[in-house]
């Protein structure tokens, strides 16, 4: 989340779309509900009628895989308001903030889907110079303020989107026009410098080949609106498990170490390399390009790992860490391809359940037999714990170990957990757990030290970067420690840093995630505060726990104020320049605390603007095209490219076409049960109320096969049957996509072969391939049919 | 001490039910073994151990769809069906309004069950002896699990995210209530109600509605039964009086009980 939970209540038009809210984060909707009592209005934009739709002012239903068609068409309408109505938005934030006035390379050209400098043999834009800004003979990017020269962003915006009309997008994404409208009129008058319009997304945003750019999409949106850095304001993605964001900020994902540092790949030989690398230049003295700092980030976390086996003289330890092969994929796709393979022999599945929450269901349990062993830890056995036994499975051909290790619950450890508004909150432990149940860290903790043993006993290869880690925590560790270690350490005096610009590049700091720097420091755990008094007029509650980075609730706040520091809207302020005393007042300002409003605010780019026209860092595009799913019953009516040309397609034999797979599938999860299941599928009073797998289908498409509400069904896709009870019901419309009337089926996810009920597992069915940029799993669209078991 | 009440807001409820888990959390109440009868609501029905459940009704509303939810549970009558035939008084008025129940007061006679205008209370009876002791929210009143008496809130009011359930002293409910549905109507939701104010001389349980009460299922005009009346008006002083007027009651409860056989069948057939 740019902003957080409770500034959800500031906003003035909140759009949910890809994310059914009330059902997946439903104290999301304390804030929705208080905003709406306040006048705001709620759009959600969403395949299926959900429990967010039946509280929402406007529901917009949307084929599902085609929101950037959608937001393509919000994007013209805006733009073409914008040069009609310019009283109606915010042209200073516009002018100054974004690089709408911004030239770009001569060069940098778009036709018939692919932008300039693709490479089709690589499927990938292999040269993306043309995607790049004009520069004047100093380095700094020539503008037009005017927004006239046919160069400028604002201009190839115009053109890019100028193809996504009324008539073409309701064609492409079957959402009435009427609604269209209604949705674009309602939302684009969030652009006003005295309203607020927020957009909060989940998983159906991201879970699609074009994911990345869909989030691209709101980024546009949100620029042009100025409603980025505003309180009730920003792009907020609601994370679907409660510290899945602490997760990520410390490395969830292969492409990054702790504090999104990029992973080192054998590009970067040498921490020389590597540094240079992770340090942005610019020319630019309105440029603060705060990620110049990074490799203060960087040796201090090596620091933090090796100690005083970092040291000036041998790169910080930079080559005992593990490098990945450039250009490769480490996914979750790519991982279990190489289990496939055999590359991939053993594994430690932690607190995941693959087996029910994996795409290509049947595949991935399969890829499991290959395992010479598998350590799972979690609270209860899984399906994938026990993949060996499950239905159809043979014991006697698998040839895996399997270890069990019972972990502790939430209430049975201590630590931080972080929220989808980046707020960590220190938690204690409530009651011990149950067995030989033990928490994570204790875990870890043990597995490192045994292994380490071996290492030290026996040798290995590069042993040293495991025997050299610095790796004290005891038989009993403690959380506090850990917390501590992560903030930092200044290494002269042995006291903690107060934040990350007390980091050094030169050895003498050490810090485990510079995101978390001033989480925990000589004043005491900031995480483990509760001050529940505001001191805010917009609901920031500064000193409740502690929030990353340097506890600002909203981040590029710097972009809520005009060029004299004075917020663009006095009802809600979020910071405020004072230029007498040369301070700001308000929440944290973003950066440079003594450097006025003159600054560009976009910080962690080193052109210092919001970004438009996405220069230089996407895998596919500078704009965000619509492309069509993998599989989709419809061809791409926005250009002849059908498929995300930078997408790797895996598996092209399982790909389901819409002669035997006519209808939509797609994917989530509902209230009364969690992810895969086993934290809700073994809870009586929650398993009562969601009991068995189901399928949601339409009254139409129901009647057209005879099905009735509690028959049981099978839905089949290319790669996997289920068996499911049919939940007929109105709130699945039909549409009609170019001219032809569309059905969607929707599966929860949540049911797999263990625990008090079972079902079929509805991501036997999802495809393998994903997002061009990410490679997150296409689980909300792909082909089924469906027929009366 | 002022009367309280729950206010339920259908404006604000996403359904979530974590009302009907927390109740049966609170209560030891035991998760029942359901199957998907093709829509999201579950359990089917109220029942012994299910004393709150949401109930999800499909609509269509200018061409798009309309969902609402409404919660059914106890209404807390002040002119309560339950009280008037109890023949033991596990079932009372507290002083602070609500209907309290004491399972070790109930013989198991099932009036309270078929009586009710709401059909809420439920009981595990056998249909021939017609015992089997009723249970139904008690408002977190009950004996040992008070939560009322101790300074808290109802466990399902505590765990609503969205502000839906609410309780308080119910005159500032029945104030704040009329406010929203004010606040409805100037939005352009004409049949904006609020249920409970007057109905059955006030119950412990409002309702904030975007439309009639009858679009959420609740009766317009609830009424006490008149053979209730009767029971516990005439009947039932001679009953104690006269041992020999068990006959009589036998034979009521025989009639009763096929009533109630009846109506459950018919609600059964109405479900499919």
């Amino acid at each position: 989340m740019t902003n957080h939970w409770t500034d959800i209540g500031n906003a003035d038009v909140i759009l949910i779309m890809g994310s059914n809210a009330a059902e997946n984060h439903p104290i999301s909707f304390h804030w929705v509900t208080k905003a709406m009592e306040k006048g705001a209005t709620l759009i959600h934009v969403d395949p299926r009628f959900t429990r967010t739709s039946a509280r929402a002012n406007i529901w917009a239903p949307i084929r599902s895989g085609t929101d950037i068609a959608f937001l393509g068409g919000m994007i013209k309408y805006i733009v073409e308001d914008i040069e009609k109505n310019p009283q109606n938005y915010n042209m200073e934030y516009l002018r100054e903030y974004t690089n709408a006035g911004w030239l770009i390379d001569a060069k940098y050209g778009f036709n018939d889907g692919l932008f300039s400098g693709y490479d089709a043999a690589s499927r990938s834009y292999k040269d993306k110079t043309s995607w790049q800004y004009q520069k004047d003979a100093k380095g700094i990017p020539v503008q037009d303020k005017t927004f006239s020269d046919p160069s400028c962003v604002f201009q190839l915006l115009k053109r890019h989107y100028a193809r996504y009309d009324m008539n073409t997008v309701s064609r492409v994404t079957g959402t009435p026009q009427a609604s269209l409208l209604k949705v674009y009129q309602a939302f684009a008058a969030s652009g006003r410098p005295d309203r607020a319009g927020t957009i909060l997304y989940a998983m159906g945003t991201t879970q699609h080949t074009v994911g990345s750019q869909n989030v691209r999409a709101y980024s546009v949106i949100q620029l042009l609106l100025a409603n980025i850095g505003i309180a009730g304001g920003g792009i907020n993605a609601l994370r679907g498990e409660s510290n899945v964001q602490g997760a990520t900020d410390h490395a969830l994902l292969y492409q990054y170490i702790p504090g999104y540092l990029p992973t080192p790949s054998t590009a970067q030989p040498t921490l020389a390399k590597y540094l240079e690398a992770i340090t942005p230049k610019t020319s630019d003295p309105r440029s603060g390009n705060w990620k110049q700092h990074q490799p203060k980030y960087m040796v201090s976390m090596l620091k933090a790992w090796y100690g005083s086996a970092a040291t000036k003289d041998n790169e910080f330890a930079y080559q005992l860490i593990p490098k990945v092969q450039a250009g490769a994929n480490y996914s979750f796709i790519a991982l279990f391809e190489a289990m496939e393979k055999g590359t991939i022999k053993g594994a430690l599945v932690w607190g995941q359940n693959p087996a029910v929450g994996g795409p290509n269901g049947n595949a991935e349990r399969k890829a499991l037999e290959k395992l010479d062993w598998l350590v799972d830890v979690d609270l209860w056995e899984t399906e994938t714990a026990a993949f060996w036994k499950r239905p159809g499975a043979d014991p006697k051909t698998i040839d895996t170990e399997v270890f069990l290790l019972p972990a502790a619950a939430s209430y049975e450890k201590e630590g931080s957990v972080t929220n989808s508004g980046r707020l960590a909150q220190w938690r204690y432990k409530a009651i011990e757990p149950p067995g030989e149940a033990e928490d994570d860290l204790w875990i870890v903790s043990h597995l490192m030290d045994t292994v380490r043993a071996l290492y030290a006993g026996e040798g290995g290869p590069n042993a040293a970067a495991v025997t050299k880690v610095t790796w004290d925590y005891g038989g009993v560790p403690d959380p506090s420690k850990v917390a501590k270690e992560i903030n930092g350490y200044d290494l002269a005096t042995g006291k903690l840093v107060a934040n990350f610009l007390s980091l050094k590049d030169d050895g003498s700091t050490s810090c485990g995630n510079w995101l978390f720097s001033g989480s925990h420091t000589e004043s005491g755990n900031m995480m483990a505060r509760r001050d529940p008094k505001d001191n805010s007029t917009i609901g920031l509650y500064s000193n409740w726990a502690w929030c990353w980075p340097v506890n600002r609730r909203i981040i590029y706040n710097r972009a809520s104020v005009d060029l004299n520091g004075n917020p663009f809207d006095p009802k809600r302020p979020v910071v405020k320049w004072d230029a007498a005393n040369k301070k700001w007042t308000g929440d944290v300002i973003d950066g440079f605390g003594t450097t006025g409003p003159t600054l560009y605010p976009f910080i962690m780019l080193a052109d210092g603007v919001g970004h438009l026209f996405g220069v230089g860092g996407m895998a596919d595009g500078p704009f965000p095209e619509h492309y069509e799913p993998w599989e989709t019953p419809a061809r791409n009516l926005l250009s002849s490219t059908q498929l995300n040309p930078a997408a790797k397609v895996w598996r092209p034999q399982e790909q389901g076409t819409p002669d035997k797979y006519p209808y939509v599938g797609t994917t989530y999860r509902v209230t009364e049960h969690w992810q895969a299941g086993a934290m809700t599928r073994n809870l009586p009073w929650l398993a009562e109320l969601m009991p068995e797998m189901f399928v949601e289908i339409g009254e139409e498409l129901a009647s057209a096969k005879g099905i009735r509400s509690g028959d049981r069904v099978v839905v089949e896709s290319a790669r996997g049957q289920v068996s499911a009870v049919a939940v007929v019901t109105k709130r699945l419309m039909p549409l009609t996509v170019d001219g032809r009337v569309t059905y969607t089926v929707g599966l929860p996810w949540h049911y797999g072969y263990m625990g008090l009920i079972k079902g079929d597992s509805a991501n036997l069915l999802t495809p393998y391939i994903g997002d061009a940029n990410t490679t997150i799993p296409e689980y909300k669209a792909f082909l089924v049919n469906v027929r009366r078991a | 001490m002022a009367e309280k009440a729950i206010l339920f807001d259908a404006t604000r409820c996403i359904a979530c039910r974590a009302c009907q888990v927390a109740c049966k959390q609170w209560n030891g109440l035991s998760g029942e073994s359901t199957r998907n009868l093709g829509t999201y609501e579950n359990p089917p029905d109220l029942s012994a151990q299910t004393w709150v459940k949401m109930r999800f009704v499909e609509s269509t509303e200018g061409g798009a769809p309309a969902w609402t939810f409404v919660r059914q549970a106890c209404m807390h009558c002040t002119d309560a069906a339950c009280v008037r035939v109890c023949p033991t008084k596990a079932l009372a008025h507290h002083e602070l309004g609500m209907v309290t129940y004491d399972p070790s007061e109930c013989s198991g006679c099932g009036y309270c069950v078929d009586f009710c205008p709401f059909h809420t209370p439920r009981a595990g009876r056998n249909l021939v002896s017609g015992m089997g002791k009723m249970a139904k929210c008690t408002m977190c009143t009950s004996p040992g699990l008070d939560r009322i008496g101790a300074g808290y809130q109802p466990a399902c009011v505590k765990t609503c995210p969205t502000g839906a359930l609410s309780f308080a002293d119910r005159a500032d409910l029945v104030a704040e209530g009329t406010a929203r549905v004010q606040a409805l109507r100037a939005q352009g939701r004409a049949n904006a109600s609020l249920y409970g104010e007057n109905e059955l001389d006030g119950l412990h349980v409002l309702y904030v509605l975007n439309d009639s009460p009858e679009a959420f299922g609740l009766p317009a005009n609830p009424r006490v039964p008149a053979t209730a009346m009767a029971w516990k008006g005439a009947l039932q002083p001679v009953g104690w009086a006269l041992g020999g007027l068990a006959i009589v009651g036998l034979a009521l409860n025989f009639v009763i009980a096929r009533r109630a056989k009846f109506s459950q069948e018919a609600a059964a057939k109405r479900r499919k």
